[in-house]
Order: structure tokens, then sequence, then C-alpha cells
């Protein structure tokens, strides 16, 4: 792959990435959230097409204009979201798309031949009669493994395939890999999980930002050097100064927990504080906030405002209590795209916005129009549909929506994701506004300047649990949160 | 200014439609009219006076329709007001008119004049009165002039469509609230039937029967309906607290209310129910209009002010729209879901009501068929199955759309198969235009 460069609306996500990979070799992928991995995965698997740059397989330009062609080339993408029809049998999946026929039925018997076969060349036992959706996690990707094997695939691209395995389950895949290596397969690694490239792989790719940053044989790399290739960023003067020292204790947290996801997370907001919670993705920051917030049932735990127990099942427990949730996801969680800005701004405050029972239109409009001049969103009516909004916009009437409920605590879940910078540094001033005037702040994200600029504390969390906490302060380096949160 | 009006015009685009349905079917059915008012009936009265002199004996000959009627009434009064005399008035066919003539000319009277209808003065048996009954010499028909105007747009058709529809208007109005939250009710025609049976039965066993008082019966509508909003309201919680699919719980819930109304009525007919019952389904009052057809427009005003200047309505919508974010916006999706049937569930049992009513039994049978159509009628309204979006009036637009095709082509003598093929045609033509429209 030669100068790939992809752009979506507003971001451009490839800006010229190049990657070779030879036949047997194990490539390791590596880059921060957002730094063009999947991206570029998804180019390679056909899924996107590239804006420009050149694919070269075996030295002959090719180009796919969709997934099927590229398993045609022998490509074989493996996502971290399986693409497995749960109801069907293992064998069902293997060769869906490419069914064994005689006679235009399918030949059960030949598919379940050729199965056993590919899982005994794997060396593993799978029930090739029960449904994809009976088998573990580390059995599906097994049978992903099969897939790809069954098309005579010369390359394999596995997304974060040891996400969701245990560790015994992990060193097994290890040895399907290198077994993959020996017979000439070319697979292309991605992991956060630096001790797995270290152990697995050839050569490493770091990519930041859509771009190469470089290219290192793993014999001789240190730990150390990769995280400062993947973050390698110097902090900018794009985050406002703030001269407010946080207040007393506001929101205390203590012992949040939920399966695996979330482990007895405990912690403290302050009055005036920006705290931050880092981490990977899938370390449990989303979920935690998602906890306090009442979106989903936590198995244990307990919290304090302003010295008073809170009793939270639910989101509009949590409102009530005087927090609010800017979610991770603005259009699947937080607006109702369908409906005017006006209607997505007074959803949470119908209660102090009509009497008895019946919306009053005109405070309504009043109301909302104060925040479109105060936060600068630009709507050509009231009455426009969320939907048409650009990002910044759409976040801005979700911030509205908060700011008009006065929360006492604010929790910011990737708040500047696709988002324009000049956007960005407005929600970046009104987040101190509101420490300044004392409100307790929480915010996730995975921009790690971001998270250093802004935050008066930062969290970091990996898998489920705090494994640090930082004082923000110039002294503290990306590279410091990075080795935290891949613990 | 513009995108206000353009929405607007995707709101209630549907409206258009009616207009242009009217004005085809007003084409289609535009018929010579004979005029029927009381101007009319003093014309007829004061040319028979000028052509007949004397004391003439006046024979008035109208069919049986309710508007010469009336015409019929307005000459006998004209008649006699004019000091003349009013031989018989014959209501009906052809023979009613031969065997009043016989009478008359059996006792030995004499006509000396016929005030007809552009109709019955062409019947033979007042042509060719002179070769039939010579013994009455020849007397002059006289016929009120008559205009053209389409028979679709006289106001009794136009009230007669109203009322026709009352029922589903009134159960789509439900229906609209529950495909607005994403949902769908397949159990509301049985829920109806569930309604008219159980009203009827309580009037026949518990309120007296056929001398139920209105106490009795209002009781026994209360109550009818309240078991639906019931069954509504187990269909809500089954939907909401288990998160199965509403298609699956309320095709479930339609065979379990279609089957008690067999079992409270043991199959049959109730008929066992006082006259006065009819006053909802088929009485009218104010300015002529039907009680079904207030009861609809007073339904519709409070159901259109509720979802678009209430917390509910908001609500409603934010729920269809986006469940989660609603959730996560502090919208308690749950009540507004269980409600939304709860009340899809009462307004299907006063429709089972209003059937009664109007046919003066209760049986199983009824609202057969009517899920489909009170979903037809929310479908070409202009709201999307897929929640969030549509308006009350677009049902109202929508319920009036289905009624108008029925009608009029029952006025141009359209068969019913042939009906059925076009109002499915515009069913799926309604949908396509949604589509088109939201690309």
């Amino acid at each position: 792959m030669k100068g790939i460069r992809k752009s979506f609306p507003g971001v451009q996500a490839l800006r010229g990435v190049d990657l070779d990979v030879h036949a047997g070799e194990v490539l390791a992928l590596l880059g921060e959230n957002g730094a063009g991995k999947s991206t570029l995965i998804k180019v390679l698997g056909g899924a996107h097409r590239a804006d420009a740059g050149v694919l070269e397989l075996d030295g002959e330009e090719v180009s796919f204009g969709s997934p099927q062609e590229a398993r045609a080339a022998g490509i074989a993408v493996i996502h971290q979201e399986f693409n497995l029809v749960p109801g069907l049998t293992a064998a069902e999946n293997i060769f869906l798309g490419q069914e064994a026929t005689r006679a235009g039925f399918v030949a059960r018997g030949e598919e379940r031949r050729r199965a056993a076969d590919l899982f005994y060349r794997l060396g593993v036992a799978i029930d090739l009669d029960v449904p994809c959706s009976q088998l573990t996690t580390a059995q599906q990707q097994l049978v992903e493994i099969a897939r790809a094997l069954a098309r005579d695939t010369r390359i394999v691209v596995m997304d974060e395939p040891t996400a969701a395995l245990t560790a015994g389950e992990v060193s097994r895949l290890f040895e399907i890999i290198r077994d993959l290596q020996s017979r000439g397969i070319a697979i292309i690694y991605i992991s956060h999980r630096l001790d797995e490239i270290f152990a697995l792989a050839d050569r490493v790719v770091v990519l930041r930002d859509g771009r190469n940053v470089g290219t290192r044989l793993r014999e001789g790399l240190e730990r150390r050097e990769l995280i400062e290739m993947m973050v390698g960023r110097e902090l900018a003067d794009e985050y406002p100064r703030r001269t407010t020292t946080p207040g007393p204790v506001r929101l205390v947290v203590s012992g949040l927990c939920r399966g695996r996801a979330v482990r007895d997370i405990s912690f403290t907001v302050r009055s005036g504080e920006i705290l931050a919670i880092a981490g990977l993705v899938g370390a449990g920051r989303t979920e935690t906030l998602r906890l306090i917030f009442g979106a989903d049932k936590r198995d244990a735990g307990e919290f304090v405002l302003d010295g008073r127990r809170l009793d939270i099942r639910s989101p509009r427990d949590a409102i009530a209590a005087g927090i609010g949730l800017l979610t991770e996801d603005r259009k699947l969680q937080g607006l109702v795209l369908g409906q005017s800005v006006r209607e997505n701004f007074a959803l949470p405050n119908l209660g102090p916005l009509s009497q008895f029972g019946f919306v009053d239109g005109r405070r309504e409009r009043e109301a909302f129009s104060r925040h479109v001049d105060h936060l600068r969103i630009k709507v050509p009516h009231q009455e426009e549909r969320a939907r048409n909004l650009s990002g910044g916009n759409q976040q801005k009437v979700v911030l509205a929506k908060w700011l008009e409920r006065d929360c006492e605590v604010l929790f910011f879940d990737e708040p500047t994701r696709g988002i324009d910078v000049g956007a960005r540094h407005e929600i970046y001033l009104l987040m101190n506004e509101l420490a300044a005037r004392g409100k307790a702040i929480v915010m996730v994200s995975s921009e790690l300047p971001e998270v250093l600029g802004l935050a008066d504390r930062i969290l970091v969390m990996h898998e489920g649990r705090i494994t640090g906490e930082i004082a923000s302060g110039p002294t503290v380096t990306q590279e410091e949160i990075m080795r935290l949160a891949m613990a | 200014m513009r995108s206000l009006l353009r929405r607007l015009a995707s709101d209630y685009g549907m409206l258009a439609v009616l207009i242009l349905l009217g004005i085809v079917f007003s084409g289609l059915t535009l018929e010579e009219q004979p005029a029927t008012d009381d101007a009319a009936a003093k014309r007829v009265v004061q040319s028979i006076r000028r052509q007949v002199p004397g004391d003439a004996r006046v024979l008035v000959a109208v069919r049986p329709t309710p508007e010469e009627g009336i015409l019929a009434e307005s000459l006998r009064r004209g008649i006699a007001a004019a000091g003349m005399e009013v031989a018989d008035v014959v209501r009906g066919e052809p023979q009613a008119v031969r065997a009043a003539l016989e009478k008359i000319v059996a006792a030995g009277g004499r006509v000396d004049a016929v005030a007809a209808t552009e109709r019955t003065g062409s019947w033979l048996v007042l042509t060719e009165m002179k070769e039939i009954f010579p013994a009455l010499g020849a007397p002059l028909i006289f016929v009120p002039e008559s205009y053209r105007w389409p028979t679709f747009l006289k106001r009794d058709n136009l009230l007669n469509i109203a009322n026709q529809i009352a029922v589903i208007a009134i159960m789509a109005i439900g229906m609209t609230m529950v495909i607005i939250t994403g949902g769908i009710d397949l159990s509301v025609g049985s829920l109806a039937a569930l309604s008219a049976v159980t009203a009827a039965r309580l009037i026949r066993d518990h309120a007296g029967g056929v001398e139920a008082s209105t106490v009795g019966m209002v009781f026994a509508c209360i109550a009818a309906i309240g078991l639906c909003g019931l069954l509504g309201g187990l269909s809500g919680a089954l939907i909401t607290l288990f998160d199965i699919p509403p298609f699956i719980v309320t095709l479930a819930m339609m065979l379990v209310a279609s089957g008690l109304a067999y079992l409270a009525s043991a199959g049959q007919s109730i008929y066992q129910i006082p006259e006065s019952f009819i006053w909802l389904g088929r009485g009218s009052g104010l300015l002529g209009l039907p009680h079904a057809v207030v009861l609809m427009l007073l339904l519709y005003a409070a159901a259109h002010v509720l979802m678009s200047r209430t917390i509910l309505g908001r609500y409603l919508y934010a729920v269809g729209g986006n469940r989660e974010a609603a959730r996560l916006s502090g919208v308690p999706v749950r009540r507004v879901l269980l409600l939304a049937y709860v009340v899809c569930g009462l307004l299907a049992g006063l429709g089972g009501v209003i059937m009664a009513s109007q046919l003066k039994s209760g049986s199983p049978t009824y609202g057969t068929m009517y899920e489909l159509y009170v979903i037809a009628a929310v479908v070409v309204g202009g709201t999307a199955l897929s929640g969030g979006e549509g308006k009350i009036l677009g049902t109202l637009i929508g319920a009036f759309i289905i009624a108008v095709i029925q009608n009029g082509m029952n006025l141009t003598n359209i068969e019913s198969y042939t009906q059925k093929v076009v109002l499915g045609l515009v069913i799926l033509a309604a949908v396509l235009v949604d589509r088109v429209r939201h690309r």
C-alpha cells in the first residue's frame, strides 16, 4: 500500500500511509485511538475505497470495490466484531457465500468434512452442529480464522483479536498465528497490548494522525520508544488556561462495579474541578459514567453528592439529582435526529418549561434562543432538524440541554470527537467556565493532549480498574498516562 | 418562512390528495339533482296555482329517500297554505302511486295536478295516467327545477362518509400514538369486538336488557372500554418489561381478545338492547352532525393538543425518534410506552361501543380486519412506521382518504373486489410518496 489517503466529511483519516507486508511475516500495526488503523485496514479489506494511493499485490496493482473482491484476492479481515451469522453452525458460516454445492443443493456432508479438516489443521475441536451463537468468543474467532483459511488466504488482518480472550486462549491463538506464519501467510496484527506485539511481531508500523511515524524491526526495539512514537505530539497552546482552584468535594463515587467492564471504581470530584478519565477504548471509562448516570444497571456502588446519598436507578433519577451526561455518540444517544433542535433542547427541560403538563412554547423558544446566542450555535431557525447540523453544532445543542438544566455535575464523554478545531476551542472554554462556576466536571477523552491540557487530575483506567491517578501539571507526560493505560 | 411552509406541506401533504380525490369523485358523480329545498317547493306550488284554477286537488309523489321526504313535506305544507287540497302524499315505488290513484278513483275523488320529482314524474303510472285512469282526466304534472350537482358532495353523502369512518378514525388516534413510539398494535380490531360484546352483554344481563336505563348503559360501556384499556396495558407491560416486539405481543393479544369476545357471547350476536342505545352511533344533534362524528372531532382536537402541546406528546415523539437518547434525557420511556398502549386499547374499546350502538347489537365478528384499516389510515396519514414522526391530524386525513375512496367507488358503481385492489394500491402509493419525500 502506497500513499493511501482517505477522508470522511470533516475528518482526514489517512493522509498518505505506506504499508508493506511480506509472506510469512507478522506485522504489528500500532497507534493511538483515531490514528487511522481501522480506516487503513478497511481500505485493505475493500470496505472503503481510498481517495488516493496504490494497492499492490505481488507487484500487480489491484483495486477492491467491495469486501468480496478483497477476499477473492486472498485478503481476510477479522474484525473485532465478528462477521458470523449467529444462527448458523460453524461449518455453514465458514462456507457462507461460497457453499459447496452438488446439483444446486448445498453439499452439507462435504462442507462438514472440509470444516472438520480445517479445525484439525488448526488443532482445535469445535462442535460443527451448534449455532455459532453458542460458541465462546475464542471459538468464534477460530471459526473466523478457519473461514479465512478455507479461501486460500494470503493475508490475514486481525483487529484486536485478544481483546476478549482469556490468557490460555491468547497463547493458543499465538500458536495458531505462528503456524499460519510458517505456511507463508502474511499477518497484519493490530493490538494495544505491547506485550503481545513484542511476543509476536517481526516488524512494527506506527501510525499517528493518519500518517506513518515509523517502522521498526522488533529486534532492539524498546517499549519506551514505541510509546513515544505513538503519542509523540507536543502540547500545543490550544488549551485555554484556568486559574480557579478546586474547592470542596462534591461527588463521591465508591465501589462501583459491573461485571468485567467496571471493577471497584472509587473516586471523588471537587467543586470547580475537571477530572479526566483516560485509558484505551474498552477500558471501562464510558461504562463508568453510564453507571453513575443510571443508564446501565450497576452490580454495586454508591454515590454521594454534596453530602447527600443519591439513589440513582435511571437517567431520570440522575438528572433530577443534578447530573448531566454528554454521551460519547451524539447521533445514537445524544439527539433525536428527526426532531427539531428546539425539541431536542427541551427534552430534559420540559418539566420547568411547562405548566400543568402543557409546554409553554414561548418560554421554550426564549430559553433556547438564549443558548443559541451564548453558545453561538449556527442554526437557520429553531425548527431545523438536528440531523442537518454539523457535528460541532450538534454537540452545542446537546450542551444547551444540560446548561438549561443547570446541572451540578457534568459528564463529558469524548466531548470533541469529530468536531472541528474552532468549535473544540469553544467547548473547552465552556468547560472552564462551568468549572469556574463551581460545577464538578468529569471528562472522558481518548485524546491525551486534551486530557493534559484541560484536567486538574487524571484517572487512568485499564480493563475496568483504575490503574493510577495523576495530578495534572506541566511535568506530566503522555507517556506516563500511556504506561498506566497499557499496564 | 419558506421552510416552515415546506414543513407544513410535508406534514399535511396528504390533505392535497384528499382534496384531489374529492374533486375527482365530484366530477364523476356530477348529475341532475332535484331541488328539494323550501324555495323549490314554493315555486312548484306557485306554478300549480297559476296553471290550475280553483281549489285544485294535488297528489304528491316522491321516492322514499330522506331528501325527497323533506321535499314532500314542504310541498304538503305549501299546498295547504295556498288554499289547495292535498289528495295524497305518496312516498314509494310506482306501485304505491298506482295504489293511491286507484283508491282515489274508487272513492270518486279527483286529481287536478301531480307534484312529482324529476324521477317520479317520468314513471309510466304518471305519464300514461290518461290511459290508465281515464276517470281522472289529464292532471298536469309539476316537477321542481333541477340543478347539476355532484352526488358525492351532497350533505347527506358527506355526513355518511364521516359517520362510516368515525369508528376507524377514533381507533386510529391510539394507533397513531403507538406507531409514533415505534410500535404497532394489531389487537385493536379484536378489542373492539370484545368491547362491543362486553357492553351488550352487561346491558342484557345486568342493566335490564331492553329496559335498561341510561345510567346502566353508560356504566356497561365504561366497563367495556375499561376492559380494553386493561388489555392494552397488559400488551404494553409485556412489551416494555420483557422487551418483546410489539408485533408479537399484540398479535397474541389479538387472538386472546377475539377468543374472549366469542366466549363472552357464546358466538352469538347479542341484541337485547334498548332502542335508545343507538343514540351514540346513529343519533345526530348539533348542526345535524351525527354524535359519533362529533365525538370523533372532539377526540381528534384533544389528541392534537396532547401530541403538539404537552410534555407527554413530546415524550411520545422522542421515544419513537430515538429511544436511547430519550432515556438518557430523562424520559420515563417505559411509562410513556405503557400509556400509549393503554390509550390505544381504550380507544379501540370506544370504537367497539360505537359499533355496537350503530348496529344495536354486540357480536364477536365486529372489527374483523379493522386493525389493518386503522394502520392503513395512520400510514396513509403520513406517520412513519419506524416511529418518531407523524401527525394526529394526518391520521384523520388518512382515514378520510380511505373513506372517500370507498364511498366514491360505491357511488360510481365499482364493485367491491376492485375496491380492495384500488385501496391497496392507494396505501402503497402513500407509503411510496413518504419514502421519496424522506430521501
